[in-house]
C-alpha cells in the first residue's frame, strides 16, 4: 500500500504554531533576514510562550526595529512598548539575538578545551584566529552550533533561524557533518603524530614533499601544533557536530525557502528545495519576497495602459481643467508606459512563481515594499502577508 | 587621476549577493572585447550562471572563446594548483592529482590564504603573462573578496620561507598598481547594498593594496515625473479625475495609477539610498545601468547592460 502523506500545514501560522525550529534559508539579497524577523514578530504577537530569532548581519535598521543596539551573543528581549507602538498588545515575548562568529568559537573551545593551559593557548593561536573570522564554512557550522545550544537550554518555545550568507545555500546542512569528518581525516592525523615519525610517513608520499617545497616546513609545522592543541578537543566536536546533525533532521524542525521571483534567486530555491528532500529534511513553506502586486497582470487595466500610452492626446480634455494640458499628456503617456513596463516584470514572476510553488504546501507572497522596515509595526505588516 | 576602466588589466568585480554581480562581470567583458580588447571572464564561485549570460555551455577551467575575442573561464583551486605545480616546480602529477587534490582542500581549508592565493594567484599570472588585454573576474561576493585580494600580504605574514611566499611580490605589485587592476563593487539602490559598498570600499583603502576603479549603481529606476509633472499626476489621481477618466476608457484606470504610483514612491526611496551611496563614496566613480524590465537575465539583458556601461564610460 503506498504510504500516504501526513496532511500538511495550510498556513504558515499552522507551521510555526507545531514547529520549534524555524531555519529561513535563500540566496542573498532575497529578504531572509526580514521575513525570519517578521515571522517572528508575527508569533510573538500571536501565540503565547517565548519566541528567538537569530539573525546573522541584519540591516541597521532592522536591528534598531527591533531594539538591538549592539552585535553579541546575549539573547535581549525586544521591548513590548515597541509592539504596543504599533497598536498590538503581544501574547508572547520576542526575544532577539545576533550572531557574533568569532565570540562563539571562543566560547566552544572554552567549554571543550581540557584543560586552562590548552585552552589558552588555542585562543593565542594566530590560525585560530585566522580560521574562525575568515573560513566561510565555519560561519555556517557554529550558527547551527549555537541553535542547538539554545535549543537544547530549553529557555524557547520557538526558535527561529537566519541562516548566513553563503555561496552555496546548502553550506550550512553539511557544516557540521564536514566538520566531524574534518576532525577525523587522516590528514589532521599525520599533522598531529610526533615530528620525528611524520618525516618518516613524508618520505612515502610525494604530496607533502610537495607541500612542504610551497608552503615552507615551518609554516606545515605551525599548522601541526595548532591542530595538535584542536585535537583535544576531538570527541567533544565530533559529539557535538552529531547532535547538530540529528537535530537538524528532527520532526520538530522545519525550513523555509524564501527567494525573490528573479531567475537566480529561484534557480537557487530549487536547488534547496531538492537538497533538503534528499536528505529528508522538512521542507516547511516557500516564501516569495519582493512580488509585484497582482494588478499588473489585470487584463482590463491592461487595456487600459495601453490605451494611455498610445492615446494619451485623447484623454487629456477628461482630467486637464485647470492643469498645463502638455504636462497632463505626458503624464498619462507615463503611467500607461511604466504600468506596461512593471506588467512584463509581473508576467515574469508569474511563471516563476507557477515553476517553484509546486514544490511546498505552504505557499506564502509578501508584495514588494517600497519603503524600508524601521519598526515593530513595519515587521507585523510584513508577517501579515506571510501568514495571509 | 583616474585611469580608463578598460585600460586596466585587471577587474575583480564584487558586490553583495543579488545585485547582478554577474551580469555586471559578463557585460564589462562584452563591451571590451566589443572594443577590440583581447579579453579574459572568469567565473570564480562556480555557480554556472556566467555561461548564461551567454547562452553558452558550462565554462570550464581551461578558458573558450565563446564569442569573438571574449574567453571564458571559471575557476577551480584543484586545477589551479596543478597548473602551478606543472609551471613552477615542473613536478610531472598526471594520474596522481585526486589523492592529492583530496588532500590538498583540507590544508587549503585549514590554511587561510592558500585557496586563495590559488584564485588571485591564476588572475595575476594571465595578467603578467600578457595572454589577454583584460581580465574581467566575476569575483567572490563583498563578504569575501577583501580576503582573495588580502590573500599574498596574509601568506606572507603566515608563511616565514618556501616557494609560496617567494611568489607573492609579483602579485603584490600586479594587485597594487591602480593602472592595471581595479575593482568594480556593483551596488543596487537598496539599503543593504549601500551600506555593504561604503563598507567594502573603506575595508579595499586599509586592509588591500589594490585600488577600488568603479561603482556601478544597477537597476536603477527611470524618473517617472518631473516635480511639476507630479503634481499634476497627484491631481489626475484625485477621486474625480480618476473616475472620469476610467469612464472615457471603459476599463478600471485604478490599478494603472496605483501602478504608476507604486513606481514613484520605489523611485523615490531608491533615490534616498543612492543619495547615500554618493555622500559615502565621494571620490568614486559611480556607473549607473537601468532597470531592465524586457529581460533581466541572458543573451538580450548582457547586451543591453553592456550598452548601457559604454555610454556611462564615454565610448
Amino acid at each position: 500500500m503506498a504510504r500516504r502523506r501526513p496532511p500538511s500545514a495550510a498556513s504558515l501560522d499552522q507551521l510555526l504554531a507545531a514547529k520549534e525550529i524555524v531555519i529561513f534559508c535563500g540566496s542573498g539579497g532575497v529578504g531572509k533576514t526580514t521575513s525570519a524577523a517578521a515571522a517572528a514578530a508575527t508569533a510573538a504577537a500571536h501565540f503565547g510562550g517565548k519566541i528567538l530569532v537569530i539573525t546573522v548581519d541584519p540591516a541597521r535598521r532592522l536591528a534598531n526595529a527591533l531594539g538591538l543596539e549592539t552585535f553579541g551573543n546575549v539573547e535581549t528581549q525586544v521591548p513590548p512598548e515597541l509592539f504596543r507602538e504599533a497598536g498590538i498588545e503581544p501574547r508572547g515575548e520576542l526575544w532577539a539575538a545576533m550572531l557574533d562568529t568569532k565570540q562563539s568559537w571562543d566560547e566552544l573551545v572554552r567549554s571543550h578545551a581540557p584543560d586552562p593551559a590548552t585552552r589558552d593557548a588555542i585562543l593565542a593561536n594566530p590560525l585560530y584566529d585566522n580560521i574562525t573570522r575568515r573560513f566561510v564554512q565555519s560561519h555556517d557550522y557554529i550558527a547551527m552550533e549555537r541553535l542547538y545550544d539554545i535549543h537544547r537550554s530549553g529557555r524557547y518555545d520557538l526558535i527561529i533561524v537566519d541562516t548566513p550568507p553563503t555561496r552555496n545555500a546548502i553550506d550550512f546542512l553539511e557544516a557540521s557533518e564536514r566538520m566531524a569528518d574534518f576532525f577525523s581525516s587522516r590528514l589532521l592525523r599525520w599533522l598531529t603524530v610526533p615530528a620525528r615519525s611524520r618525516i618518516v610517513t613524508m618520505a612515502s608520499k610525494p604530496f607533502y614533499t610537495v607541500a612542504d617545497r610551497i608552503l615552507g616546513s615551518q609554516f606545515l609545522q605551525d599548522i601541526a601544533e595548532f591542530f595538535l592543541l584542536f585535537q583535544t578537543m576531538y570527541d567533544g566536536f565530533v559529539e557535538r557536530a552529531r547532535a547538530v546533525t540529528r537535530t537538524l533532521s528532527d520532526k520538530r524542525t522545519t525550513f523555509v525557502v524564501v527567494s525573490t521571483l528573479e531567475t537566480s534567486p529561484v534557480r537557487e530555491a530549487e536547488y534547496f528545495v531538492d537538497a533538503l528532500q534528499e536528505r529528508r529534511l522538512h521542507l516547511g513553506a516557500v516564501v516569495f519576497n519582493k512580488v509585484l502586486p497582482e494588478f499588473f497582470t489585470d487584463s482590463g487595466a491592461t487595456n487600459a495602459a495601453t490605451r494611455l500610452c498610445r492615446e494619451a492626446e485623447a484623454f487629456t480634455p477628461i482630467v486637464a481643467d485647470g492643469l498645463d494640458p502638455d504636462d497632463v499628456t505626458r503624464v498619462l503617456h507615463e503611467v500607461g508606459e511604466s504600468f506596461l513596463n512593471f506588467q512584463v516584470v509581473a508576467k515574469r514572476e508569474a511563471e516563476q512563481r507557477a515553476e517553484l510553488a509546486v514544490s511546498a504546501d505552504v505557499v506564502a507572497t509578501v508584495p514588494y515594499a517600497d519603503h524600508d522596515i524601521t519598526d515593530v509595526a513595519g515587521l507585523l505588516e510584513l508577517g501579515r502577508a506571510l501568514w495571509r | 587621476m583616474t585611469v580608463d576602466l578598460l585600460d586596466r588589466r585587471l577587474l575583480f568585480v564584487t558586490g553583495k549577493g543579488g545585485v547582478g554581480k554577474t551580469t555586471i562581470a559578463a557585460a564589462l567583458g562584452q563591451l571590451a572585447a566589443s572594443q577590440g580588447r583581447r579579453t579574459l571572464l572568469c567565473e570564480v564561485d562556480a555557480k554556472g550562471n556566467l555561461a548564461d549570460m551567454f547562452e553558452t555551455g558550462p565554462t570550464e577551467f581551461r578558458e573558450r572563446e565563446i564569442c569573438p575575442g571574449l574567453f571564458a573561464m571559471s575557476m577551480s583551486t584543484e586545477e589551479s594548483l596543478k597548473e602551478y605545480l606543472r609551471l613552477q616546480l615542473k613536478v610531472p602529477l598526471a594520474g596522481r592529482i585526486g589523492p592529492l587534490a583530496r588532500t590538498f582542500d583540507f590544508v587549503a581549508n585549514a590554511a587561510p590564504g592558500v585557496k586563495e592565493i590559488l584564485i588571485v594567484g591564476k588572475l595575476c599570472w594571465e595578467v603578467r603573462e600578457r595572454h589577454y588585454d583584460l581580465v574581467v573576474v566575476d569575483a567572490a561576493a563583498s563578504g569575501h573578496i577583501v580576503g582573495q585580494l588580502a590573500a599574498p600580504q596574509a601568506i606572507r605574514d603566515l608563511v616565514k620561507v618556501g616557494r609560496v611566499r617567494d611568489q607573492t611580490q609579483w602579485m603584490l605589485d600586479i594587485l597594487g598598481d591602480r593602472a592595471q587592476t581595479g575593482v568594480v563593487v556593483v551596488a543596487t539602490p537598496e539599503e543593504m547594498p549601500v551600506t555593504e559598498s561604503i563598507e567594502l570600499a573603506e575595508r579595499l583603502r586599509t586592509e588591500t593594496v589594490t585600488d577600488l576603479g568603479a561603482v556601478v549603481v544597477n537597476r536603477v529606476l527611470p524618473e517617472l515625473f518631473t516635480r511639476g509633472e507630479e503634481e499634476v499626476f497627484r491631481a489626475v489621481r484625485a477621486p474625480e479625475r480618476a473616475e472620469a477618466l476610467a469612464k472615457a476608457l471603459g476599463e478600471p484606470a485604478e490599478p494603472v495609477l496605483d501602478g504608476a504610483e507604486l513606481a514613484v514612491r520605489l523611485r523615490r526611496t531608491r533615490a534616498e539610498h543612492l543619495a547615500g551611496l554618493r555622500t559615502g563614496l565621494a571620490d568614486t566613480d559611480l556607473l549607473y545601468v537601468p532597470e531592465l524590465f524586457q529581460r533581466s537575465h541572458g543573451v538580450r539583458a548582457t547586451r543591453q547592460i553592456a550598452e548601457a556601461l559604454g555610454a556611462e564610460l564615454g565610448y
